[in-house]
């Protein structure tokens, strides 16, 4: 002992003759790297499967090259001269022969496509105008117009020129409904086409409604289960936590065949005379069938945080405020309810959370009215096949959902996350 | 829950309507699933309690959507079911291979998943451990971030997922991982992780980090200490997360959807075909087994939870 303590120059040592306060730094960096070792597989494995293509995402709404990729002359022509110039002969020599080049490659179709997403009806005009490409002889120009006067349309020429750089924040300016004109000026599309602005609010409204409801219906359950003895709870909680447990496409359709017009509860409905055989509601494919359906897969999402919140709550401080005299909506407004705060939190943006990217439910349950902004990415993702515009559509609901997860971080912590 | 001595008539009243009210929200929230279960004996193609089941008329009561299962797309259901029949069935019908792909796709993420996890968890819940709140943010954000969101991303990365370490030239040597079974294992995994994540630090936050340093004391090398002593003790969390990651991987439908092909078709795919084309009681029946399965899932976690219970009664606090 003497020997390993003894003060040299006035500091502790350890045996081997090094300072006490370096010794235990680096027994410290040790148990750092140690414990970050145990992580770092894991966090390598969610780098690669997870942030990686969510970084591709991001790119991909940044970057399309149908354009510049197929149509590599007049992309040149295009970065050699200022912007608004007039198209000279060496630019409809370019564009001529890049349209026989792609048209011989089967690629004139996504250079068509690439177009149109900047000004509709222009897909047409190259690929009919492709099919003729090989027959062109200079002068290039009156070939070209020949084929199809709208070419020399100046808008259509300023869209290319856009278009020609594949880096682009014009897919982004679509999602938020705007488009830039001629001049290049941002400004807001067209009124018939403005959808997406509109589908956000819708998304956001619905899951804060769907989150109001899951928080009317799930604050009285989460009470009860809080204040019955544990045996009686733990029972209850079985009722809550089978739907949590049960399949989301199955729960889906249990809500199908319930709310169909010729469904259980439109038939009960009629045979207890409440409905006539013709006023049968409709609750499904439509918004409504969305709300109901998601409130019941959500709803388990804000009675569990809720009851870990309750639960430790004792009941003497109501008892304690019923005796000063408090009558039994007093003592719940002003001395319950603001215990259980933390919890309302969590469920509330926990389910408003899921909420905004739900995507199964509506897509089955939702018609045309209950559909979600996730539905609309994965139209554009499989239908339209516009990955650029889904990608800047899905990178602004990230963006949502990330600004939201921070919030929970913050108010709840990612720790008290729990699960049944 | 019972009503105060002192109570005014009109709280008793209350609490007689409030009672009625959790009734109803509880019979809301199982209602759904319970009711398919009787429907899917219906003997007709509907979705709804016919006349004859009403009046418990044996007749309305069938098999015959169960068996459907077992037939489709196009196996003869009206010849005699020799072992030759089975074994066409277990070749052929639509559905046993997709239970036969979700079972094989779950059961490899969930190892993956658990198996990272875990370890991972072990880390962040050490005291010395870095950056603890980001990482775990991290590690948690596949269950945040929009399904939708996920698939797209993976679908991208998929198609060329070599396009990272093109720099080495070595791109060339690696396919796609669209339409395999690799990709999808891969993203499910993924998905499963924070499950794991959640329930097993959940465990370590109630394990006595001494009895760590006490088998080291006693001469025990780390691995040891980990399989002998850590181990048994955080089991049940480890053992609810891998269920939580397998339920995950069982019922996700919108990866499978993006980048997976006709060869890895699992329940909830071609579920979602039969949902979304014609909806036949078959569904139903589909259904009726995914909740037995997942009655049983509850009652394992269940009583694990006791277990886990009963053994943090035993270790010092």
């Amino acid at each position: 002992m003497a020997d390993s303590s003894a003060p040299a120059g006035g500091l502790l040592t350890t045996s081997d003759g090094r300072s006490l306060k370096s010794a235990l730094a680096s027994a410290q960096k040790r148990a750092k790297r140690r414990a970050f070792l145990l992580v770092l597989p894991l966090l390598a494995f969610i780098v690669i499967t997870f942030i990686v293509p969510i970084g591709q995402l991001m790119h991909q709404a940044i970057y399309n090259d149908g354009f510049s990729a197929n149509m590599p002359r007049v992309t040149a022509w295009f970065a050699e001269t200022p912007p608004g110039t007039p198209p000279d002969e060496t630019a409809w020599e370019a564009l001529a022969l890049d349209l026989k080049d792609a048209a011989a490659a089967r690629t004139v179709g996504v250079v068509g496509t690439r177009v149109n997403y900047e000004m509709s009806g222009t897909r047409s005009l190259f690929t009919s105008t492709a099919r003729a490409a090989s027959r062109f002889e200079p002068p290039y120009r009156e070939a070209l117009l020949e084929e199809d006067a709208k070419w020399d349309d100046p808008v259509l020429w300023g869209t290319m020129r856009q278009v020609s750089d594949a880096y682009s924040a014009n897919f982004f300016l679509a999602a938020l409904d705007m488009t830039r004109d001629v001049n290049g000026k941002i400004v807001p599309m067209p009124e018939d086409r403005q959808i997406y602005v509109s589908l956000f609010l819708k998304t956001f409204l619905l899951a804060g409604l769907i989150t109001f409801t899951c928080f009317v219906l799930g604050f009285p359950i989460a009470h009860l289960l809080a204040t019955l003895p544990m045996r009686w709870s733990n029972l209850l909680m079985i009722l809550v936590l089978l739907p949590f447990w049960t399949s989301l496409l199955v729960r889906t359709t249990s809500w199908m065949v319930l709310l169909q017009q010729q469904g259980v509860v439109n038939n009960s409905l009629v045979s207890l005379g409440l409905i006539s055989e013709d006023g049968r509601i409709q609750m499904i494919y439509n918004q409504a069938g969305t709300i109901i359906a998601m409130t019941h897969i959500l709803l388990p999402f804000m009675i569990l945080p809720l009851y870990s919140v309750m639960r430790p709550i004792p009941p003497s401080y109501v008892r304690a405020a019923r005796s000063l005299g408090a009558t039994s909506w007093t003592a719940f407004r002003r001395v319950y309810l603001p215990q259980t705060l933390p919890g309302v939190g969590a469920g509330s943006l926990l389910v408003f959370i899921l909420a905004v990217g739900y995507y199964i439910t509506p897509a089955l349950v939702g018609g045309a009215s209950g559909q979600l902004i996730s539905n609309l990415i994965a139209f554009h993702m499989q239908s339209s096949l516009n990955w650029s515009l889904a990608s800047a559509l899905a990178a602004l609901l990230l963006g949502a959902v990330l600004v939201l997860y921070w919030l929970y971080d913050r108010l709840v912590g990612i720790d008290n996350l729990k699960l049944g | 829950m019972s009503l105060p001595v002192y109570a005014s008539p009109l709280e008793r009243i209350w609490h007689y309507t409030r009672l009625v009210i959790c009734g109803l929200i509880f019979l809301f929230l199982i209602a759904p699933i319970l009711i398919i279960i009787p429907l899917s004996f219906n003997a007709e193609p509907y979705f709804t309690f016919t006349e004859k089941m009403l009046a418990f008329d044996p007749s309305g009561y069938s098999l015959r959507w169960y068996d459907l299962l077992l037939t489709q797309p196009a196996i003869p259901a009206d010849v005699p079911r020799d072992s030759a029949w089975w074994a066409q069935v277990w070749r052929e019908s639509a559905w046993v291979r997709a239970a036969k792909n979700s079972l094989i796709i779950g059961l490899f993420s969930t190892i993956v998943a658990t198996v990272l996890g875990t370890i991972a968890a072990l880390g962040l819940s050490r005291p010395e451990m870095p950056n603890r709140r980001l990482i775990m943010a991290i590690l948690i954000s596949p269950m945040i971030v929009p399904i939708i969101i996920t698939a797209t991303g993976l679908f991208f990365f998929y198609s060329s997922p070599c396009a990272l370490i093109a720099w080495t030239g070595l791109s060339q040597y690696c396919g796609r991982l669209t339409s395999s079974y690799v990709g999808v294992v891969l993203a499910h995994a993924t998905l499963g992780i924070p499950f794991v994540i959640i329930t097993v630090t959940a465990t370590l936050i109630g394990f006595d980090q001494s009895l760590n340093r006490a088998a080291a004391s006693l001469g025990a090398p780390p691995t040891t200490t980990f399989f002998k002593v850590t181990m048994p003790l955080i089991l049940p969390g480890v053992i609810s997360g891998a269920l939580f990651a397998f339920v995950t991987s069982f019922d996700e439908v919108v990866v499978v959807l993006f980048v997976a092909a006709h060869d890895q078709q699992t329940i909830p795919r071609q579920m979602w075909n039969g949902i979304r084309e014609q909806i036949s009681p078959a569904i139903l029946s589909v259904a009726t087994i995914l909740v037995v399965i997942s009655i049983a899932m509850l009652a394992t976690l269940e009583i694990l939870r006791r277990r886990s219970e009963r053994m943090r009664g035993l270790s010092p606090q």
